[in-house]
């Protein structure tokens, strides 16, 4: 398998789990990593050589909030030196002019933001923490920069009747793309499961809006639907395939086929302090374990999708049946696709509360 | 105004030594510059003007079709919004 492994395109570096937001569909890790097993900036600058070597030729720094460490403009540097066109992944608090003047400096290309609601009140509830002002100023510094801006915004019961509005938002904010994803149940959100997932009523509302909002816009704005995996019935081709198109390295250095796959416990992840980039994307148990199609299992095993679906999401497979390699149950095909059906019609009729992390960092 | 080709500041051009060829990067996307298109928007460095470009590439790839094709792929490029 070793000689026909295509290089990664992209790296979602997580430079921190520390975060002054408490998102209550933060698909982190329960058990944050934490700031003292952070990886310096100058293991990060090695990474980023390595990855550039590898054939990575993007990259997103991420978190948590990045903005949090205080070498991030050395990282964005050594980003930009190892050729990778960088991308800053921000809830925007933090980012200041003078912040933002030195990545600029250090050569940051873009920014995507996050977005709770339009509604400053609603998004307080949903991010645990008072940030709408923080966003709607960063939102500026990052047009006034001249810098492209992405908003970034996670769909569940209590924004998705919003979508309307935070289109408009985005306009109104000068946005060159937004995208509405739906929530990814793992980490913490699939602790809020229950309060999070949205209605079928809701979701094809929403899906009308996007449609009608799409029509009307002339090209100024990029409007991204990420489809509802639960709701829909359908597997998401998630991350475009396992070990296929870009690799997550955590803040402790923890190398993995996607952001959630620490979730599994029985990846054994290898680490970038003990091992080469390029081993690990070759060699790697970890990164072999689902990729291209011989691990499937019956239906994917004999189905057209799944070239295009490559059978769904692990983590999912994993979270809702404790089998990393069963069929997503997400998919109307999968032979646990009760158990979300299930999910999906009984969540709404409980009124749960948010449950958020304690204190921020 | 005469129109003298520029990539947009959130494009940048690529040489990529892993899968040898030119690409553009941008937010959330890569595009793959396939045969000479590299050299035509290594060209686009806002100073030349199009008839320059499509001289510069005329001498340099003879009997190369490129006083129709070169035109069309840099208002190709402009529509897409990665050429200013
Ligand atoms: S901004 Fe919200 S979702 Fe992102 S890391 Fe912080 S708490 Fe989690
Ligand atoms: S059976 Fe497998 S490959 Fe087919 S649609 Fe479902 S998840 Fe995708």
């Amino acid at each position: 398998m070793t000689a026909t492994v295509d290089p990664p395109w992209a790296l979602l570096a997580e430079l921190t789990h520390g975060c002054p937001l408490r998102c209550a569909y933060c698909s982190n890790p329960v058990e944050l990593i934490s700031r003292s097993r952070e990886l310096t900036a100058e293991q990060w600058t090695d990474v980023f050589r390595q990855a550039a070597d590898l054939g990575v030729v993007q990259t997103h720094l991420s978190g948590g909030e990045p903005l949090l460490r205080r070498d991030l403009a050395r990282i964005v540097a050594a980003a930009d030196t190892a050729g990778l066109y960088t991308q800053l992944v921000t809830s925007g608090v933090g980012l200041h002019e003078r912040r933002l003047a030195e990545l600029l400096e250090a050569g940051l290309r873009c920014v995507q933001l996050s977005v709770q609601h339009t509604d400053p009140q609603a998004a307080e509830l949903i991010a645990g923490a008072r940030v709408f002002s923080a966003k709607e100023r960063a939102a500026r510094l990052v047009r006034a920069a001249g810098l492209p801006l992405g908003l970034n915004v996670v769909l569940h019961r209590a924004d998705i009747d919003a979508v309307d509005d935070l289109i408009t938002l985005a306009l109104a904010w000068g946005a060159d793309r937004i995208e509405l994803a739906h929530t990814q149940y793992y980490g913490w959100a699939a602790r809020n499961r229950t309060a999070l997932l949205p209605t079928r009523d809701q979701v094809e509302r929403a899906r009308v809006t996007v449609r009608r909002r799409r029509e009307q816009l002339t090209g100024s704005l990029e409007l991204v639907w990420v489809a509802p995996d639960l709701l829909d019935a359908t597997a998401k081709p998630c991350m475009g395939g396992w070990g296929a198109v870009s690799l997550t390295v955590a803040p402790d250095g923890t190398a993995l086929p996607c952001p959630s796959a620490a979730t599994l416990p029985a990846l054994d992840a290898p680490n970038v302090r003990a091992h080469r980039l390029d081993w690990i994307w070759r060699e790697s148990k970890a990164f072999n374990a689902y990729r291209g199609e011989t691990w499937m299992p019956d239906p994917c095993r004999g189905c057209a999708l799944r070239t295009t679906d490559f059978g769904g999401c692990r983590c999912q497979a994993y979270a809702l049946t404790g089998d990393a390699s069963r069929t997503d149950p997400a998919c109307r095909h999968a032979p646990d696709h009760h158990l979300v059906r299930a999910l999906v019609d009984e969540a709404p009729l409980r009124n749960s509360a948010y449950a958020y992390r304690e204190g921020g960092t | 105004m005469t129109w003298r080709p520029v990539l947009a500041r959130h494009v940048m051009l690529r040489r990529d030594p892993v899968r040898d060829t030119d690409l553009l990067l941008m937010p959330e996307r890569v595009v793959v510059l396939r045969g000479h298109a590299g050299s035509v928007v290594r060209l686009c460095d806002g100073r030349r003007e199009v008839p320059e470009i499509v001289a510069a590439l005329a001498e340099r790839f003879p009997g190369a079709p490129v006083a129709d094709e070169v035109p069309r792929f840099l208002s190709a490029l402009h529509e897409e919004g990665w050429l200013r």
